[in-house]
């Protein structure tokens, strides 16, 4: 049975194309996704996230549980209200999911996984509970829907429209949280644009929507979000990595805390299997789209594409590859097209950030 | 509900054909194809000279999520290519009867009969 967001019928009054997205029924655009892209990058949009799970971790031993349970330091987290990006990984080194974890008090945070990975994050979870006897309540907020709402005017729009979020998020430093009494806001988000992450009873969301939607906040699917996503150099879980992936072989060795002793999940696998390889970005040379799956040749060997779109923003062919060690930025590589080889430049991700190119082709 | 123009003709991988005066056959793809599609973002066109078997792939159009194979309708000769259908590959979502992808000079001119009309077509979309 196919899951629905809180958010379903107004998606479909607006005419979205609805897809099947982890078990959930998504809108993948509502006519445009280039359009959807600009608005982001331009002004405002806002995506329906409640598919993904919000999941609270409470308890006397959270702090203890986090630090083994995820390959980033949570010990990085000073100050409440901060916000760390991280890989969950099995004893191999894979990377089980990545998620945002919110630090809200010593006994008290918030994570938000993905949803093809929910069942089985809250399931891992639960499993090293029970194993390491620790005082921790995991709790998934189904009673929660989220909204990204997006782009350089986001934050006025929101504040518009909740006026009552204002005072506690005017000052709110990117990357960080803050609650009222029943809103979690978030200056966080997968677009590479300023903007905010929402999470609200889902009584209130579809007023929500609304009142933005009457604000003028353009509503975006998940086409947009992936082009926006790969534009600003953020992978994707189960394409650019997954549970038999590396996070050092996937560009997230930044997110990997080896610094000191901490024993979490996956270390002893990672000290003992250095890098295999490393995730690139490509910028295609001729006409064309790149696609995951695609074949890439190097002069260190061979790759292989896990991400690739057409980015609306550079009106270019872009992806992020897998690819031998050896090959450096600006490198040329050959990729795969249909029956030909087609010229692409090595680049180092992101390709926009704040609505602008970073990528500077010679 | 898709537009399905009543004097074209089409096929099940979601071309239009319409016959001109001289004999020809120009060849789209439908509002249906590219609603399916979502924003086009680039076409490769055949080469123009080249004899095709009715059904080959001839052409590529990609959107910003799939690309998709096009189809020689009819077995024949690609006489002509629209290059500003490849130039502007957003009016194939715009105009997808005007942004016509190629012509083809059909060997045999009765096939172009046994393609299915409008009506048969909406039928095969189940509309």
């Amino acid at each position: 049975m196919i899951k629905q967001t809180i958010l379903n019928t107004n998606h479909h009054l607006l005419h979205a194309r609805m897809v099947e997205f982890c078990g959930w029924e998504m809108p993948l655009h509502y006519g445009s996704q280039i359009e959807e892209h600009h608005a982001v990058r331009g002004d405002c949009g806002m995506f329906d996230i409640s598919h993904m799970c919000a999941v609270d971790v409470t308890g006397l031993d959270a702090r203890a549980f986090l630090l083994r349970l995820l390959a980033n330091n949570v010990a990085r987290l000073h100050q409440p209200g901060r916000a760390l990006y991280s890989c969950m990984l099995n004893e191999d080194g894979g990377v089980l999911d990545d998620l945002i974890l919110y630090y809200l008090d010593d006994r008290r945070y918030r994570m938000v996984v993905n949803a093809c990975t929910t069942d089985q994050d809250l399931a891992w979870m639960g499993a090293r509970l029970t194993e390491w006897a620790l005082d921790v309540a995991l709790a998934p907020r189904h009673d929660l829907a989220m909204l990204a709402v997006q782009g350089p005017h986001a934050r006025e729009q929101v504040w518009q429209v909740l006026p009552e979020v204002q005072a506690a998020t005017a000052g709110l430093a990117p990357f960080s949280c803050a609650e009222t009494e029943t809103l979690f806001v978030a200056r966080t988000g997968y677009t590479g644009e300023d903007g905010f992450e929402i999470s609200l009873p889902t009584a209130r969301v579809q007023a929500v929507w609304q009142a933005l939607l009457g604000a003028g906040v353009r509503p975006c699917g998940l086409g947009a979000r992936d082009t926006l996503r790969l534009e600003a150099g953020m992978n994707l879980y189960g394409q650019d990595m997954d549970e038999n992936v590396s996070p050092l072989d996937a560009s997230l060795a930044w997110t990997v805390d080896l610094s000191d002793e901490r024993d979490f999940v996956g270390r002893a696998a990672l000290l003992a299997r250095p890098r295999q390889c490393q995730l690139l970005g490509l910028v295609l040379r001729t006409p064309g789209v790149l696609r995951a799956g695609q074949g890439v040749r190097t002069a260190h060997g061979a790759g292989v594409i896990t991400s690739g779109t057409f980015s609306p923003t550079m009106h270019r062919a872009i992806a992020f590859a897998r690819l031998p060690l050896q090959v450096a930025v600006g490198e040329e590589v050959q990729v795969a097209i249909r029956d030909q080889y087609s010229a692409a430049t090595v680049v180092k991700p992101p390709f926009v950030r704040g609505g602008k190119i970073l990528i500077n082709l010679s | 509900m898709s537009d399905i123009p009543g004097q074209l003709r089409y096929t099940k991988n979601h071309e239009w054909v319409r016959l001109e005066v001289d004999g020809s056959a120009t060849v789209g793809i439908t509002d249906h194809a590219q609603e399916l599609l979502g924003d086009i973002v680039f076409i490769e066109l055949p080469e123009t000279g080249k004899h095709v078997a009715g059904g080959t792939e001839v052409a590529v159009v990609e959107s910003v999520k799939a690309a998709a194979d096009v189809y020689a309708p009819l077995s024949g000769v690609v006489t002509e290519v629209n290059q500003a259908a490849a130039d502007a590959p957003e009016s194939v979502n715009e105009t997808p009867y005007d942004a016509w992808l190629f012509r083809m000079s059909p060997d045999n001119a009765a096939d172009f009969g046994a393609l299915a009309d409008a009506v048969a077509y909406r039928q095969m979309l189940g509309d």
